[in-house]
């Protein structure tokens, strides 16, 4: 992994001196926020180009998504004749934070629940309205919209208390090996971090921009969708959308990005 | 395909003709000294074919993670593992074999996959289950091909 990015800055730096351009982002040591201690964020694995286009709201096409939610935000649906907004009202003071701290342990459920549990939860209890399905475009909307409004806010998730046997499940399907592949996520996201796999840089695995739009996808997609495809990879058996196992990963893994800034909406290749 | 087919077949009939009760299909084979000494075929394997399996991202897909410069003609070489690149010098026949059916033998905490091996894996994809990554030809193939790396 050093070899490789010492490489890459060396080439970059050599060719920035040869064609007389001065200092940019070639300089792989100072990632600004995007770095934490260790811990870099898969913005730090991109290309300039999806970086540029990350931190351009306009030129970033998860923003469309953010803009459908904030409509949602707004729009009456169910029985009970509310919005998001009704009980909430300005998403950029009520869920700014959200993003950086789910999931959380949910005491009536006696576990953990994410950001589109949530808003499954309200929908039914508060709204009385249909739940949304995952990956819709809705779900999709709103997930999106909910977790910008906590931009740049560093990841921040409780792991002790309540908390705790979920995050150990979490950790233990982090470090198991499974699929016909027989690989663990820890084999490729930490100990090959920052490596290629054919054409394709192995990042982090950090999820503090989720959901992520997906070059490869065309749209944005759920942590669930990136750990199903993962899982898919190593020839193994997903876990259904929501279920028990992803959450307590999504738990964990978002502990292994604490300190990253919510990159809500990511662009990823 | 249908060659493996036919192999399947005929190693099942062996099994059921010797009365073993067992369904397993996998090819039988002893570890000395860490590596494998004989063929899982009884055969050596075909180097060109072994090229083309050791390419396939379906197959082999040995690229993703390993470099090797006669093969520089295939575009990105991963950079997970070591290079092949002289691994006939370093290894012999037996350790290559053993390499490739089940590098865990050698070392457990190695991110390779045993490409001939079904027991002890969990929440395999239905599609791939009870099914090794390679045939024992395919295997033997791929061994003829890495020891033309010298």
């Amino acid at each position: 992994m050093k070899f490789f990015w010492r490489d890459i800055t060396l080439a970059v730096a050599t060719l920035s001196v040869a064609v007389g351009v001065g200092a940019s982002s070639a300089n792989a040591a100072d990632w600004g926020p995007y770095q934490v201690e260790d811990r870099r964020s898969g913005y730090t694995y991109m290309t300039d180009e999806s970086r540029a286009m990350q931190v351009d709201t306009f030129q970033n096409p998860g923003m469309l998504w953010v803009e459908e939610g904030a409509d949602l935000w707004t729009t009456v649906d169910g029985k009970a004749g509310k919005s998001c907004s009704t009980c909430h009202g300005d998403a950029a003071e009520s869920m700014k934070g959200i993003g950086a701290r789910y999931p959380v342990v949910d005491e009536g459920m006696g576990k953990l629940k994410n950001v589109e549990q949530q808003i499954n939860s309200c929908r039914g209890k508060n709204m009385e309205a249909a739940p949304y399905k995952w990956e819709s475009k809705e779900m999709l909307s709103l997930t999106s919209y909910v977790n910008h409004q906590s931009l740049g806010l560093p990841v921040s998730v409780k792991v002790d208390g309540a908390a705790a046997p979920f995050f150990e499940k979490g950790k233990a399907f982090y470090y198991e090996r499974r699929g016909q592949l027989d690989m663990s996520c820890s084999q490729c996201h930490e100990d090959n971090a920052g490596n290629m796999v054919r054409a394709n840089i192995l990042s982090e695995g950090q999820i503090n921009g989720f959901p992520t739009y997906r070059l490869k996808w065309q749209k944005p997609g759920s942590t669930h969708r990136r750990f199903r495809g993962c899982n898919k990879q190593v020839r193994s058996t997903p876990f259904g959308y929501g279920s028990d196992e992803y959450v307590n990963l999504e738990l964990y893994v978002k502990w292994r990005g604490r300190g990253l800034p919510v990159e809500t909406p990511a662009v990823r290749n | 395909m249908p060659k493996t087919k036919t192999l399947v077949s005929a190693f099942a009939a062996i099994l059921l003709m010797a009365g073993t009760a067992s369904a397993d299909e996998l090819a039988k084979y002893d570890v000395v000294d860490m590596a494998i000494p004989t063929s899982l075929t009884g055969k050596a394997g075909d180097a060109a074919a072994g090229e083309k399996v050791f390419i396939n991202r379906k197959l082999g897909n040995c690229l993703a993670c390993h470099q090797v410069t006669a093969l520089k003609a295939q575009p990105f070489h991963g950079l997970i593992g070591p290079t092949l690149d002289g691994v006939a010098e370093r290894y012999n026949e037996g350790q290559l074999r053993l390499q490739v059916v089940n590098a865990k033998a050698i070392n457990p905490d190695t991110i390779m996959p045993a490409f001939y091996r079904t027991e002890g894996l969990h929440r395999v994809l239905k599609k791939f289950d009870g099914k090794t990554m390679l045939s024992a030809e395919q295997v033997e193939d791929v061994v003829a091909y890495l020891k033309t790396l010298k």
